[in-house]
């Protein structure tokens, strides 16, 4: 086991329940400040992980340093970490008050200063004037924000959230995560999140560790997540994807080209792409990276024709699913709706369309 | 009562509504009419079995005794003779006595049984709890016996001590006294304890303890600030449930109480039967549920404050 510069360094970590293995051997690393989300659907072991960072869970193998510090033995009450539980399991015989000042137990404060302490706390989660309310009066929204002030109070060295704003409505969220970021940057602390929302996760993190069945698949920053996933696993959980199944040709030094079922040869630049020639690939294309449009475009790099499926209006933007010679599955399109009459809305199942997309539109991917 | 006005707006007649009667619309309308309802049986029983026998003692104890009738003119002398004569005082605050120990010692014993099954039991909990009060299904009549069998002269402690060589003769201290009636009592009333304990720790949400470990509290602090307040309402209904009946119980002291174990209860059953005054055993009734009732509210206020203390 080395020390590494990270703040939270996780190294070789497994987790077994019984012979059912939980984690199975994770390595990465959490920088100091860093917002920082685990991404999966439930059971991949996102929850097991945080709850390790937290000290609720042992390691099987492997170890987490936190601050430089092995904290194998250390008990969870001993850690420099505080956890926003995800029912927030905010104290029910204790008012706002007694709540938020819970951890300042140990630290021998008179009782006129954790007051105070707490009253900062209630102004900077925007519920003045609540301390002395009971718990059991708190809406949603409230109780998170109050399981938040209970854990940063004791300014902790990590902040681990359990997945805090799954409980609440959508627009309540969509402020939260806002607020939870804005929180975030201002105070400097570490934070881990959990969520199996891919959406929240991309809008809180810094960086996104995607896992599933135990293992981290990559860790990488949003748009890095989005634009270059790593294995096809990863580009089907975030967002939507057309994958094609294709086979690498090359042509010399400059260029390769990618003969793909349904959208013809593809050009790629060699740099891109390293692959022998006759190896198997999948070609992914995100939707709305794909134009649609009722003639061929002239200037586009690389255009089909297909014919029209079915169409969803969805407001904002319209989804297309179009058929491709050669190609069983349907491919879809999302275009945004930038004018109030799109034609593409109105077109019967059936019409002639044209896809177009730019080279560095594409991902090259191993086979599943 | 067909209504026919009731009709589909194009004139094609619609199947009327059965109007309901009068009496199921009212029931309809009114919640706390449909309580009371659902509670009637039960408000009947009580009323005929608690209040009028309540009403009857309330009147014997201002009444005298007269040979073997009543005098039924009004007077409080009976009230005057039990604040005035230590002899009643003295038993009700030794009832009192051998109640509340017997009461804590149960909740102090089966606290942490309940504790067990509701946190570090996982599977077949109802086998447990079974197993805990399975003691209780024999008659409580038997379960006396069987403790003067384990405490008597020749009894299964005092043999064993003699054969092991630590004693020379039987202590005497262990059966008819003041112990013996509360380590009966403590074993008698253990079920009464474990279940309402058990199922406000079963209640308490696992995630609260994990918070307040992640808020830095060791095993005794989060135990102090969390569990025990939370289990409050069960510790509260346990010792209710053993403290009201014990202290008016009078099988177990006339059993193994001895000359110093007698409590409140033997006195009063001796007013309804050897001594036949009714309307002072009527006077001792109502004064001892006076007690209890003053030294619940007690009880109440004080637990009520020690846990704003704690908190």
């Amino acid at each position: 086991m080395t020390k590494t510069d990270a703040f939270i360094s996780i190294q070789n970590v497994s987790k077994f329940f019984g012979t059912f293995r939980a984690i199975d051997d994770i390595s990465m690393d959490i920088g100091r400040g860093e917002f920082f989300s685990l991404l999966g659907p439930s059971g991949c072991g996102k929850t097991t992980l945080l709850r390790m960072l937290a000290g609720f869970e042992s390691t099987t193998a492997g170890e987490i340093f936190i601050d430089n510090q092995p904290t194998s033995d250390v008990p969870p009450h001993h850690r420099p970490v505080n956890m926003v539980f995800q029912n927030y399991a905010i104290f029910p015989h204790l008012n706002v008050r007694d709540n938020i000042t819970y951890g300042l137990r140990k630290q021998k404060l008179s009782r006129s200063k954790r007051y105070e302490m707490a009253e900062e706390m209630l102004e900077m989660i925007k519920l003045p004037d609540y301390g002395t309310r009971k718990a059991t009066e708190l809406s949603g929204g409230q109780r998170q924000r109050i399981a938040l002030a209970r854990a940063l109070i004791l300014r902790p060295k990590v902040l681990l959230l359990d997945e805090p704003l799954g409980a609440l409505d959508k627009q309540l969220r969509e402020q939260m995560q806002l607020e939870l970021r804005a929180l975030q940057r201002q105070i400097g602390i570490t934070f881990v999140f959990v969520t199996h929302d891919q959406e929240e996760a991309l809008t809180l993190s810094d960086r996104i560790a995607v896992m599933s069945g135990g293992k981290v698949l990559q860790v990488d920053t949003p748009t890095g997540l989005y634009e270059t996933p790593k294995t096809s696993v990863v580009a089907r959980f975030i967002g939507n994807m057309n994958f094609f199944d294709g086979t690498v040709r090359r042509n010399g030094a400059a260029a390769a080209a990618i003969e793909t079922e349904g959208l013809g040869t593809i050009q790629v630049p060699v740099a891109d792409l390293d692959k022998p020639d006759g190896a198997a690939v999948q070609v992914a294309l995100r939707p709305e990276k794909i134009a649609l449009s009722a003639t061929r475009p002239d200037a586009a790099e690389h255009a089909v024709s297909a014919r029209l499926d079915t169409s969803a209006y969805l407001g904002e933007r319209s989804h297309f699913y179009v058929n491709l010679e050669g190609r069983d599955e349907p491919v879809a399109v999302s275009q945004p709706n930038t004018s109030r009459f799109n034609a593409a809305n109105q077109a019967p199942s059936g019409t002639e369309v044209w896809l177009s997309w730019s080279s560095d539109a594409i991902v090259v991917l191993d086979p599943e | 009562m067909a209504d026919t006005s009731l009709q589909h707006r194009d004139g094609e007649a619609a199947a009327p509504l059965r109007r309901p009667s009068r009496v199921s619309a009212l029931l309809h309308r009114s919640e706390a009419l449909r309580g009371y309802l659902l509670m009637s049986p039960t408000l009947l029983i009580m009323i005929l079995g608690i209040v009028a026998p309540f009403v009857i003692l309330l009147a014997m104890s201002t009444w005298t005794r007269q040979g073997f009738d009543f005098d039924t003119t009004f007077t409080l002398a009976n009230y005057e003779r039990t604040w005035n004569e230590p002899i009643f005082g003295a038993l009700l605050s030794r009832s009192f006595w051998v109640s509340g120990v017997a009461t804590v010692a149960t909740v102090l014993l089966c606290y942490p049984m309940a504790y067990y099954v509701a946190f570090h039991v996982h599977h077949r909990k109802m086998m447990w709890l079974i197993l805990m009060t399975l003691p209780f299904w024999t008659s409580y009549l038997l379960r006396v016996f069987a403790w003067k069998v384990i405490l008597g002269y020749e009894g299964v402690i005092n043999s064993g001590l003699m054969t092991l060589g630590w004693i020379d003769k039987p202590l005497e201290f262990l059966l008819y006294s003041k112990t013996a009636v509360i380590i009966t009592l403590a074993h008698a009333w253990a079920a009464f304890a474990i279940l309402p304990l058990y199922v406000s720790l079963e209640k308490i949400d696992k995630s609260l303890i994990e918070a307040a470990t992640d808020l830095g509290d060791g095993p005794v602090a989060r135990f102090l600030r969390i569990t025990l307040p939370l289990s409050m309402p069960g510790i509260i209904a346990a010792t209710f449930l053993i403290f009201i009946p014990t202290t008016g119980d009078y099988i177990t002291p006339a059993l193994l109480g001895g000359p110093d174990g007698a409590m409140i209860g033997n006195f009063i059953q001796l007013q309804f039967g050897a001594v036949n005054n009714w309307p002072m055993g009527a006077t001792l009734a109502i004064v001892l549920m006076l007690w209890i009732a003053a030294i619940a509210a007690v009880f109440l206020f004080v637990t009520r404050k020690a846990q704003e203390k704690i908190a």
